[in-house]
């Protein structure tokens, strides 16, 4: 058979070229280009190199926002994954109410970000919030807006009850997915419940369970909406992740350049510890 | 070890069964001896893998009972029963080596480490597992799988019985032979009643003592391999063992015998008495192509037939013959004269089988 040597291929390929081009490649590279230049006009410009990510990285209100911003990825990760795995092998797996329960479970999910942080807003309020007038009466002092404590643990509340859905979910169509027979081998071979989840659901749920565990790093890493119309970041700065930080410096201060030179580190944190955990689930136990 | 009595047993999924066709299992009494090897026969739907599952206590059955050594143990788990079940499709723990697979069943039951170690060793030396021992099961093949699966069920030594539901579906066929030896092996060194289901008629002759065919949720025959050669007590066994199967003929009473067309077959006395005793919906006659006699030369008062077809096996003959209408398949020996388009053939009566609503009519004296 002839080889056609010429060039057409390229053709085909252009069209997804210039799809991440466009959708990816250029508004990236405008921020890099935010990110090595102090921009005041048009026509005053100047190159400052890495000036602008030595001073992020040397900012303390940065430090403060990252280390705020893993311990909580860190909580809503320890707290929906179990929750997720226990919600969904308690879930019915057949009959009217599986689908019933499938339904409920998904209904959180629905709801934009937005009204979320004000359903929450409201409900936790100590005044008013059926969550936070009927703690105050049994005698618990709680208040979100003033206490830092109760700040957190409602942001966290607010984001497993919205989110440990989505893990349950995808642990449940892992569940589905592995065979009858596999429970009743271990039934013959006299496995105990916990021997079963340990080596055969466990296992069986791994792949859907990265998926859960990447999705919820990253998006519990960018969360934005929710705590800011909930908290608006407070008390003080208790509540004030990441993306608020950044929200704040690049609209609220106008500073483009440092703002661009963190977007683009506050990137390559979600790009390698996204990494991380993809590499460690993946060769957790490799191949012998 | 345990002899295995079914009684009165039936099993159906619907939860208000009306009719028998609502019954994966029919209403059924049998026995498995302790320390036999047995075969369950039947093509696929037709519960045979339904009937393990009430053995092993997977299923529950909803009428009957189910008796190890003439205690009851319907309402028993499977770990009670203490059963062993190969699947059709390999079961392994996918995080687990190859060893601790084989040693599961035995440290769940909170064996000594040493004896585990003993017992695990001398079954994947049975199996030809012992180079495998350290891999995770997941890397194994599909054959290293299913006797890993197999091991597991074989590792108990104190189990009432071991069953295996089409072991060796996925296992490639040189290989099948060896396993099916080795399973014959096992069977006679540890004397364990086993139950072994499959589609296959060659792998249940091979493995097993006795054969249980199933066809419609009922065991129709329960017998030696030769048994269901020679005296199929059901049109079933005769269609479904031996290949080709058996040659039906649906057929009319008339005196002295049956007939078809405007063919007269002549039967014994007590034959005639039995199908003029009850009033049968359907006559069939029956008989194995190998046991048809075919005259080397053309006799007058022999049945003559019509060649279609002649198919040559190498060490013998297929002839396809048409007898008044009825297809015959006969079996012909190689070095018998190949007739051309006509051919005397009888029936001998030994060999000849009177069918009445598709059971044997058993030519009691």
């Amino acid at each position: 058979m002839n080889k056609v040597q010429n060039n057409k291929a390229w053709w085909l390929v252009l069209p997804v070229f210039l799809l991440v081009a466009f959708s990816a490649v250029i508004p990236m590279m405008t921020v890099v280009n935010y990110s090595v230049q102090d921009i005041f006009d048009q026509s005053s410009r100047y190159f400052v190199g890495a000036d602008w990510y030595k001073q992020v990285l040397l900012d303390p209100r940065l430090h403060d926002s990252l280390l705020r911003q893993f311990i909580y990825s860190a909580c809503v990760l320890l707290i929906e994954i179990p929750l997720g795995i226990a919600i969904a092998l308690t879930m019915p797996t057949k009959g009217r109410w599986s689908s019933l329960v499938l339904i409920v479970m998904a209904i959180p999910l629905l709801i934009p970000w937005n009204v979320v942080g004000t359903i929450w807003q409201i409900f936790g309020r100590a005044d008013i919030g059926l969550l936070g007038s009927s703690l105050n009466a049994i005698g618990i002092n709680y208040n979100y807006a003033a206490n830092t404590m109760d700040a957190w643990v409602t942001v966290l509340v607010m984001d497993v009850w919205h989110w440990t859905s989505l893990v349950a979910l995808l642990c449940y169509s892992g569940l589905r997915a592995i065979p009858d027979v596999y429970y009743q081998a271990a039934r013959i071979d006299r496995a105990s419940a916990w021997a079963v989840f340990r080596h055969i659901q466990l296992p069986k749920m791994k792949s859907v369970l990265l998926i859960a565990v990447m999705l919820r790093f990253m998006d519990s890493f960018m969360i934005y909406t929710e705590p800011f119309v909930l908290t608006g970041g407070g008390p003080g700065n208790a509540t004030t992740f990441l993306s608020q930080t950044l929200t704040q410096m690049a609209v609220g201060q106008f500073d483009l350049g440092p703002a661009a030179a963190f977007s683009l580190v506050y990137f390559l944190i979600i790009l390698l510890v996204s990494w991380l955990f993809y590499t460690a689930m993946t060769h957790s136990d490799a191949n012998r | 070890m345990a002899e295995i009595h079914l009684q009165n047993l039936a099993h159906s999924y619907s939860p208000t069964p009306v009719g028998p066709e609502d019954y994966a299992i029919r209403e059924m009494n049998h026995i498995w001896e302790q320390g036999g090897a047995y075969a369950l026969l039947g093509p696929s739907g037709c519960g045979k893998s339904t009937l393990l599952n009430i053995i092993s206590g997977l299923l529950s059955p909803s009428e009957g009972q189910v008796l190890f050594d003439s205690k009851v143990v319907n309402d028993l788990t499977p770990e009670k029963r203490n059963i062993a079940q190969v699947f059709q499709f390999p079961v392994v723990y996918d995080t687990m080596s190859v060893f601790d697979n084989l040693a599961f069943p035995l440290r769940n039951q909170g064996m000594a480490e040493a004896k585990v170690h003993s017992k695990v060793q001398e079954i994947a030396e049975v199996l030809d597992l012992q180079n495998l021992l350290g891999k995770k099961a997941r890397n194994l093949s599909a054959d290293e799988k299913q006797k890993v699966s197999m091991g597991r069920g074989l590792v108990r030594d104190d189990v009432s019985a071991i069953l295996f539901d089409e072991p060796l579906t996925v296992i490639d066929p040189h290989l099948k032979w060896k396993l099916r030896r080795k399973l014959k092996q096992i069977h006679e060194q540890f004397n364990i009643t086993m139950v072994y289901v499959t589609h296959d008629q060659l792998e249940a002759s091979t493995f097993a003592d006795k054969i249980a065919v199933m066809y419609g949720g009922q065991i129709v025959q329960f017998g030696t391999p030769r048994e269901l050669f020679e005296r199929p007590s059901h049109t079933f066994v005769g269609y479904f063992i031996g290949s080709p199967g058996m040659n039906l003929i649906e057929v009319q009473a008339d005196a002295g015998g049956v007939r078809f067309a405007g063919t007269h077959l002549a039967l014994s006395e007590v034959q005639q008495r039995q199908i003029a005793e009850k009033n049968y919906k359907k006559l069939q006659v029956g008989i194995r192509p190998e046991f048809i006699h075919v005259w080397d030369e053309s006799t007058p008062d022999a049945l003559q037939a019509d060649v279609i077809h002649i198919e040559d096996l190498g060490t013998y003959k297929i002839l396809t013959l048409n007898l008044d209408g009825a297809p015959l398949k006969v079996r012909l020996a190689e070095d018998k004269p190949v007739p051309e388009d006509r051919v005397s053939i009888s029936f001998p009566a030994q060999w000849l089988m009177v069918y009445a609503d598709d059971y044997l009519l058993e030519a009691r004296p």
